[in-house]
């Protein structure tokens, strides 16, 4: 799931956060996101997580690690969409991944995680 | 095992001897002696009338490997490799249920019994024999002929002896003979880096396809590319050393020429041996004798190719007339009405890189015929037009520039339908625009390999709906022989297309519809400088509003970043909307590694290096830990930067002078230098001064793909300039430009562009040369492929960029000079933006923490990638924020 950011709150900055097993979990103000362009964050267990925002605004976030490399380089990916789906291209050897729901553009049999996402 | 009587055919004969005339049941069997270029066409015509599917084909091979392309023989020492030269594809020979034995020539042939017995003792029975047997190369008795260091160039396998003596003990290298195929020879000797010498006892080079005027412009441009060329001259003798090799040849002259290799090419004969074994009758002077429909004095036997002799009287031996054999064998064999009566002698070739080309009646045998000629002996141009009384297009000879070979060689026998003269012309010259193919009737044959009319192709884009070259190859064959009809074949599908009105899609990607060059001409009109705008106003329908894709952002992110200061962009890649299109390269400044680790290459301009800059980088990379390597650009790289470290390292890296070398980026990466006149005794130029101006004038240009360049001092190379995208060659005069070379998978030599430069004329070119490809080049597409792709190659480029035949010469230098003008250094621009460098972590939420993936184990005293970091997978990594 996705949402918009609530324009309406004019008080704090919003941030990004994450739906872990135990909680929400919040990684960083929503501002250090660039549009088409993603950040890792570290999770308290140790797992990464690539996080991006598209130029409508909307949240997306998945693992970290580039299933067919091993490095944990998704965040460093550059976005776009395909057939009206956000994905991000790996940045080692340009597989698609869909970012709503991890599924490799490319190879049918690879998937990487997907987390629940919002701005708070 | 029980045998048994079976009615279907069987495969079960290697290696074991069947039963004579038990051909399978009552299978008829075909039997190939022979799996040349001609033996396969032969295969194929069997094929494409089904008539493998109702004979047992078997093939006897002589050759350890299936047929491949022995026009092309030459090819390999431009890179292409034995399985490239390959015409057979594994899957045709199996799917065709046919038997190919490779190594095991036909040695004897039982035409009572109908067997043929091969070199292993295999022996097949045969309904139908096909001879296929090629030719020989002809050695002139002279003494010495066998000596060690003598060769001949028709197979692979001579082509690799040749090599392997070359590189081990030879630097002189002589051919024995001038024709196409001592030509050829002469080009694999230069191919080899040997001085090359050609000695041809004609006095003039190729006397059977072209005339005195043709051998003298021949003649100018291979002295010019530094062979010497021996005509009217006569080989006496092989003079050979103590040890037995050869030293020397004595030629008729009296003189003797010192070698340490030869060649012989003079010339090839039929084999037609196992022919006159078997009772056959062959020609006076070799060859077997065949009818119309290829048939030897024995019915059951044909000969095609080289070693026939055909009902014409005559011997070919060109790939073309025997394609038409095959073919005609193959149509008698299932009962088809075929014939061939003789050919055309019409030949294209690139011989040395120069384009020979002959046609018809080229040496004017008709009576009262008339020759047009033009000659320019200066550019090694000439060409010759036979013309009849009645104004018909008799034949011709082309040397130097043979474009219009495959519209003369079409109109040939008809009158064209404009003066001789004009199509002889250089454009230069006053001649009209040159005549298309669409001036051709239907009739005309286009590919004379496969003998197809341009009706045929016409009706492959109408018809079988191709809409390109590659479709229009696959299906009618055209330009799959010796592929000198493909451009005409190129200019004939994309006006067919046009004429059916079939859309081509050659957009970017899913997102424009428009082709990079395209999109570069909309941004530099309309002064667009944002992506977003790019793709709102200009994208397909229904990527308009989207977020692009990653093919298109790097694409478009490049071309506002090579015309940034000329449409009022910043011209700083990381700069506002900009840094979202970026690589990842391009958006960290530096090379992502695999293990997601970076490297860094700072610019070191043409090689040259203080020991105090040496030094500092030293102490870099010995306190980040980074592995450190000489790059093949004389540059120093350093490896295993995590994304933190990047600004910390050049934070030292910027103050100790050093600048963004651009290794990551699709712009300039170096121009390498040799160390030229100032200290080498052989340099004519200061080579290094002139790499360092270059690669400080174009540094940071973003173009299309990467381009490298090299300057050498002299013309040894030391540089290797020639492999470059843009290369330098000092000569007693000035520069030498050559353009379009390419070293990594496709090695392409460099083109030469303009000779005898002076320092601002050469640069004032290569503003032009660069800006040029910036803006028509594909996305990804170097400079190499960029020359091979336009329409009019390198002599279009040199009219644009020479000739301003555009007119836009003033525009390309003015944007090159707000280039040089507007460069800054982007990593000291980066160190000095705190919001910049906040992208320079690992973790947005753990700033100081590092990517725990990203380890390293020792190698050879340095480090390497821990690989396997990168294979745990998705395991939680238990307190890993800490490691």
């Amino acid at each position: 799931m996705t949402l918009a950011p609530e324009t309406t709150r004019t008080t704090t900055a919003l941030t990004l956060q994450l739906l872990l097993e135990d909680g929400w979990f919040t990684v960083c103000e929503l501002s250090l996101l660039t549009p088409g362009r993603g950040v890792a964050a570290l999770l308290p267990d140790g797992r990464q997580v690539a996080l991006f925002t598209d130029r409508a605004g909307r949240t997306y976030a998945i693992d970290n690690r580039d299933p067919f490399s091993g490095a944990a380089v998704l965040s460093r990916g550059l976005t776009g969409t395909h057939r009206g789906r956000p994905f991000v291209a790996s940045p080692l050897l340009k597989q698609r991944f869909d970012l709503e729901s991890g599924r490799c553009l490319d190879d049918e049999g690879v998937r990487v995680a997907t987390y629940e996402v919002r701005a708070a | 095992m029980t045998s048994h009587t079976t009615m279907t055919a069987t495969t079960a004969t290697t290696g074991t001897a069947t039963a004579p005339n038990a051909s399978a049941g009552n299978t008829h069997t075909i039997v190939l002696v022979g799996h040349g270029m001609v033996g396969q066409h032969f295969l194929e015509s069997l094929a494409e009338r089904g008539l493998t599917a109702t004979h047992r084909v078997v093939v006897l091979c002589e050759e350890p490997r299936p047929a491949y392309d022995r026009v092309r023989l030459t090819s390999y020492f431009s890179g292409r490799t034995p399985d490239e030269l390959s015409l057979t594809d594994a899957e045709f020979i199996k799917e065709h249920g046919i038997e190919l034995h490779l190594g095991d020539p036909a040695e004897s042939v039982d035409r009572a019994a109908r067997t043929v017995t091969a070199r292993s003792g295999l022996t097949v029975g045969y309904d139908t024999l096909v001879l296929a047997t090629g030719s020989y190369p002809f050695v002139p008795p002279v003494p010495g002929k066998d000596a060690e260091g003598c060769f001949v160039y028709r197979t692979i396998e001579d082509l690799l002896a040749i090599e392997e003596y070359a590189k081990a003990r030879a630097t002189t290298g002589a051919v024995v003979g001038g024709g196409l195929l001592g030509l050829e020879a002469a080009g694999a000797l230069k191919g080899l880096g040997l001085a090359t010498h050609i000695v041809e006892f004609a006095p003039r080079l190729m006397p059977v396809q072209v005339d005195e005027g043709g051998g003298a412009a021949l003649l100018r441009t291979i002295e010019d590319m530094g062979l010497s060329v021996h005509t009217g001259t006569g080989t006496q003798e092989i003079v050979t050393g103590d040890d037995g090799a050869v030293t020397g040849m004595k030629l008729s002259d009296g003189s003797e020429l010192p070698t340490d290799l030869v060649v012989f090419s003079a010339g090839v004969r039929p084999r037609d041996q196992l022919a006159r074994a078997m009772g056959l009758t062959v020609g006076e002077r070799g060859g077997i004798t065949v009818d119309e429909q290829c048939r030897t004095s024995d019915p059951a036997v044909f000969a095609i190719g080289e070693c026939a002799l055909a009902a014409d009287g005559r011997v070919y031996g060109l790939v073309a007339p025997g394609y038409e054999m095959a073919a005609t064998a193959a149509a008698t064999i299932a009962a088809d009405g075929a014939s061939f009566t003789g050919a055309d002698l019409s030949t294209k070739l690139k011989l040395l890189g120069v384009d020979v080309a002959s046609f018809g009646d080229a040496h004017g045998a008709t009576a009262d015929c008339l020759d047009v000629v033009y000659a320019d002996a200066r550019s090694g141009i000439y060409k010759k037009l036979v013309i009849g009384r009645d104004g018909r297009l008799l034949g011709g000879i082309l040397v130097g520039d043979a474009d219009a070979y495959g519209t003369l060689r079409a109109f040939t026998g008809s009158v064209p339908p404009i003066a001789p003269e004009q199509l002889v012309l250089p454009a230069s010259a006053g001649a009209p625009v040159a005549l298309g193919p669409s001036a051709l009737p239907d009739s005309a044959v286009i590919c004379s390999c496969h003998n197809v009319t341009k009706g045929t192709i016409r009706g492959a884009v109408t018809e079988h709906s191709c809409t390109n070259v590659p479709e229009v190859k696959k299906c009618t064959k055209a330009g799959t022989g010796c592929g000198s009809c493909v451009k005409v074949l190129g200019q004939l599908v994309n006006e067919e297309l046009a004429a059916s009105g079939v859309e081509v899609d050659h957009g970017l990607c899913g997102c424009f519809g428009q082709t990079r060059e395209e999109l570069y001409e909309i941004v530099l009109a309309l002064r667009i400088t944002s992506y977003r705008t790019l793709l709102d106003r200009y994208g397909r329908e229904d990527a308009r509003g989207g977020d692009g894709c990653e093919v298109c952002k790097p694409a478009v992110g490049s071309v506002i970043a090579s015309l940034a200061p000329t449409i009022g962009a910043d011209g700083y890649v990381l700069a506002g909307e900009q840094a979202a299109l970026q690589d990842t390269n391009d958006h960290f400044l530096a090379n992502l590694q695999k293990n997601g680790s970076y490297s860094i290459v700072p610019r070191i301009p043409g090689g040259e290096i203080t020991p105090e800059k040496l030094i500092v980088i030293g102490e870099v990379a010995r306190d980040f830990g980074l592995y450190t390597k000489i790059t093949g650009g004389q540059r120093i790289d350093l490896f295993g930067a995590r994304v933190e470290q990047l600004p910390l390292i050049w934070a030292r890296l910027v103050d100790a002078g050093f600048e963004s070398g651009h290794a990551y980026g699709k712009s300039l990466r170096t121009v390498k230098s040799c160390v030229g006149q100032t200290w080498c005794r052989y340099g004519v130029q200061d080579s290094v001064r002139m790499a360092i101006d270059l690669e400080l004038r174009y540094r940071g240009l973003r173009s299309p793909h990467k381009l490298k360049s090299a300057v050498s001092g002299c013309a040894r190379e030391c540089a290797e300039a020639q492999s470059k995208d843009f290369g330098i060659i000092a000569t007693s005069n000035g520069w030498n430009l050559y353009v379009g070379g390419n070293g990594g998978a496709t090695p392409r030599h460099a083109d030469l562009l303009a000779q005898d430069l002076s320092d601002a004329e050469l640069v004032r070119l290569i503003d032009r040369f660069l800006m040029f490809y910036i803006r028509t080049a594909d996305r990804l597409e170097r400079t190499s492929t960029w020359l091979e792709r336009i329409p009019g190659g390198l002599d279009h480029v040199r009219e644009v960029v020479v000739e301003d035949s555009l007119g836009i010469c003033e525009e390309l230098e003015s944007l090159m000079t707000a280039h040089v003008a507007g460069y800054r250094d982007e990593w000291a621009e980066t160190i000095n933006d705190p919001e910049k460098l906040g992208r320079f972590v690992s973790f947005v939420n753990a700033p100081d923490t590092p990517d725990p993936v990203v380890g390293f184990v020792p190698e050879r005293d340095q480090i390497k990638p821990d690989l396997p970091l990168l294979t745990i997978g998705q395991r939680p990594l238990e307190g890993s924020a800490q490691r």
